[in-house]
Order: structure tokens, then C-alpha cells, then sequence
């Protein structure tokens, strides 16, 4: 359990996925120019992560890793070489899927979250995620909350990354520097902020 | 005529490189750009292989472009890509696997690089086999270049080297010359791309 709530924290704060390790800046800067788009692209990754992270899990498991295939007589089998394409096409799926169910069941959420869901199959943090899991030999239980934990770190990042460029329409940004320039230089002010959390330990 | 054609292509390869930067006009690709920027040497390899990816994903979506139904063709350029992802990723692991380690989980990456995806999406569809191709190339080269630059600070701050090799002279420690750490973290490849970017729009002048 602590080892579980370990992995989470780490993910959310330390180990950020988009502060730490770059992933999901495309949308990240797209989308942060305001709060409330933000806060809806942040919580479809959340979800997203949630149910993609463990169901890529299980297929490379029981499928693809060395020596998965056991169950079908076929042990000295390695299919781990395919995982890019296979996790690519789960989280399409997946995000197709997910894209279906809330359509016929939340209009409301699927008009809020809607135009976002396609553009999240391609949001390098969903892979990335699926595949440092890989890397890390996770377990079911460490994957999942690995998972949840990246999601929310990014939520994190995002949300409070449009609210600070809220904050600096107010501001008088050097020519030049205006836009893209000055969201990776706040970026990386808030990077440094989120590494003094490397300090806390469980 | 032909004249005309030539001017064309070469500006199509060349456009990319500064005047029209994937990474630091169009701000995409930047999600594996950054983690692989610690040393130049990485930085270098991870811009061959994207523009390996991009250059045929482009030649093959071209070539393929009339025959691809219009509602699956995410699906197809996102298999087009995966595939040559895979190819790039064995390759490195067969003739530089120590590179290979370091860059971990950021080959795979290049599937979900907006550059690769966008570039196909709004440049290889639309065009001829050779022009795409070539589009593909200018682009890759214009993101190796941003990442070369930004691997290039990093390695020569952070650790005193440039590929591997001690640049700064060791009567420069002697002096009390400092390794500046801070260049090896993550926040030192944001605010140096954000500098470039700035140098960049004053340069250009707008």
C-alpha cells in the first residue's frame, strides 16, 4: 500500500509527466490559453490514462511480453517488439470507445468534453505513460495507480499553467518573447517549482 | 517551367529548417524533444530517426494518398507511422543499443509527435510523392537542428563536454569554473527553447 501511494505522488509531483518529462506539451500549449478548456482536457486525460493504462497493461502482459504466450503452448514466443503499434491502436480504441459510450449516455459531458477526446489518442503523455509502465515492470495494481497519478499530474500542470497565462494577459511581455516563448519560460519556472517536492520522501 | 518546380522544391525542403520551424514557429513536437536534449549525442540520433520516420511516413501517405477513404485515415497514417516507428527502433537497438537505452521510451514516442501526424496530415495528403518526401526531410532537419542547439547549451554548461569529449579545459576548474547542474534538470531545456524561440522572433524582426 505505501509502495502504491508512493508510485502516485511520485507521479503526480516529482516524476510529473509533462514537467518532468515533456510529454503531452503539444496540447499543453494549445489548450492552456483558458481555464475552463483546460480543466476539460485535463480531466479527459485523467480518464482516459485511468482505463487505458491498465488494459494496455493486460495486453502486453498476457500477449506480448517474453514469454506471454505460455497459455497458447507457445512459451519462447516475444512479441514485446510490436508494443508501439499495439498500445497505439488500444488507446484509439479505447478513446473511440469511450467517445461512443458517453455520446449516447452524457450529451452534456460529450459536449464538453467532446472535441477533445480525438485529439487525446494522439497526446504523447497517454503512450508515454502506457509506455514507462513497460519500462518501470510494473504490476496490475502499480500500473493503474501510475496511471491515475500521471493523469492527475498533468491536470495539475495544465490547470494551473492556463490560470497563470490568465494571469499574464495583464502582463507586458518583451516583443519577440510574446506566445510560445514565454509559455516554455514560465513552463520552466513552474518545472523548477515542482522539483523542490523531490525532497519529500514516504 | 521546370525552373518553376525546382524553386518550389527546394524551398519546400528548406522553409522548414528556420523560416518556418516546426518546433520553434509551429510549437509543435516539442513533447519528446526535451528529455532527449541532456547530451548532444542523443539529441543528434533522435533527430535522424524522426526524420527518417517523417520523411517515408510523408512518401508513403503521399503514394497512398488516392487510395485511403477519407473517415479511416488516422488509422492508416497512425499504422503507416507505428510501423516505421518500429523499424527505427530496431535498427538503433541492433547498431547503437547504449544510445538506444538512454533515449528509453522517447523512440516509440515519435508515433505521437504532432510533427509526424501533422505533416501527413496537412502537407503529404495533398501533394505529390517527391514534394512530401522532401517536406518530410526539411522538417526533420529542422527539428534536429532546434534540438541540436538546445542539446548543444545543455551539454556544454552542464557538464563541461561536447559529445562525450571534455571541452572546457581543465585549468578552467582549477580556476574555480563550476559545472552548472542546473542545465542537466528539466527546466534548464525549457527555458533555453523559449530563449531560442525569442532570439529567433527578433531576429526574424516581428
Amino acid at each position: 500500500m505505501e509502495n502504491l501511494i508512493s508510485i502516485f505522488l511520485n507521479s503526480v509531483f516529482v516524476g510529473n509527466i509533462l514537467l518532468a518529462y515533456f510529454l503531452g506539451m503539444c496540447s499543453f500549449v494549445a489548450v492552456s490559453k483558458t481555464l475552463n478548456t483546460s480543466v476539460g482536457l485535463g480531466l479527459a486525460v485523467v480518464f482516459v490514462l485511468t482505463i487505458t493504462t491498465p488494459a494496455n497493461w493486460l495486453v502486453y502482459r498476457y500477449l506480448l511480453a517474453p514469454g506471454a504466450l505460455a497459455w497458447a503452448g507457445l512459451p519462447n514466443a516475444d512479441l514485446s517488439f510490436l508494443k508501439f503499434i499495439t498500445f497505439i491502436a488500444v488507446i484509439a480504441a479505447k478513446v473511440q470507445i469511450v467517445e461512443m459510450v458517453i455520446d449516447r449516455y452524457s450529451p452534456t459531458l460529450y459536449s464538453a468534453l467532446g472535441v477533445f477526446l480525438p485529439l487525446i489518442a494522439v497526446n504523447c503523455a497517454i503512450l508515454g505513460t502506457a509506455l514507462f509502465m513497460v519500462e518501470r515492470h510494473y504490476n496490475f495494481a502499480e500500473a493503474l495507480v501510475f496511471g491515475i497519478g500521471s493523469g492527475v499530474g498533468w491536470l495539475l500542470a495544465i490547470v494551473s499553467m492556463s490560470a497563470i497565462r490568465q494571469k499574464m494577459r495583464y502582463a507586458d511581455v518583451p516583443k519577440g518573447l510574446e506566445g510560445f516563448g514565454i509559455t516554455m519560460i514560465t513552463t520552466g519556472l513552474m518545472a523548477m517549482g515542482f522539483m523542490l517536492f523531490s525532497g519529500i520522501t514516504l | 517551367m521546370s525552373m518553376d518546380t525546382k524553386v518550389h522544391l527546394t524551398t519546400t525542403f528548406s522553409e522548414p529548417l528556420l523560416a518556418n520551424n516546426p518546433i520553434s514557429r509551429q510549437s509543435l513536437g516539442i513533447c519528446s524533444a526535451l528529455a532527449v536534449t541532456v547530451q548532444l549525442k542523443t539529441a543528434l540520433v533522435m533527430g535522424l530517426a524522426l526524420t527518417f520516420v517523417l520523411s517515408f511516413s510523408n512518401l508513403t501517405v503521399s503514394l497512398l494518398r488516392h487510395y485511403i477513404p477519407r473517415n479511416i485515415r488516422m488509422i492508416v497514417e497512425l499504422s503507416i507511422i507505428a510501423s516505421l516507428v518500429i523499424l527505427a527502433d530496431e535498427i538503433l537497438r541492433a547498431f547503437m543499443y547504449d544510445v538506444s537505452k538512454q533515449l528509453s521510451v522517447f523512440v516509440g514516442l515519435i508515433i505521437t509527435n504532432c510533427i509526424v501526424m501533422g505533416r501527413a496530415e496537412t502537407f503529404a495528403l495533398g501533394n505529390a510523392p517527391l514534394p512530401a518526401f522532401l517536406d518530410g526531410l526539411g522538417n526533420g532537419a529542422g527539428y534536429g537542428l532546434v534540438l541540436a542547439l538546445v542539446a548543444l547549451f545543455r551539454e556544454l554548461l552542464g557538464s563541461g563536454k561536447l559529445l562525450g569529449w571534455q571541452v572546457v579545459p581543465q585549468g578552467f576548474y582549477a580556476l574555480g569554473y563550476e559545472n552548472n547542474g542546473f542545465m542537466l534538470l528539466a527546466p534548464a531545456a525549457f527555458i533555453i527553447i523559449g530563449l531560442l524561440v525569442w532570439l529567433q522572433n527578433t531576429i526574424a524582426g516581428d
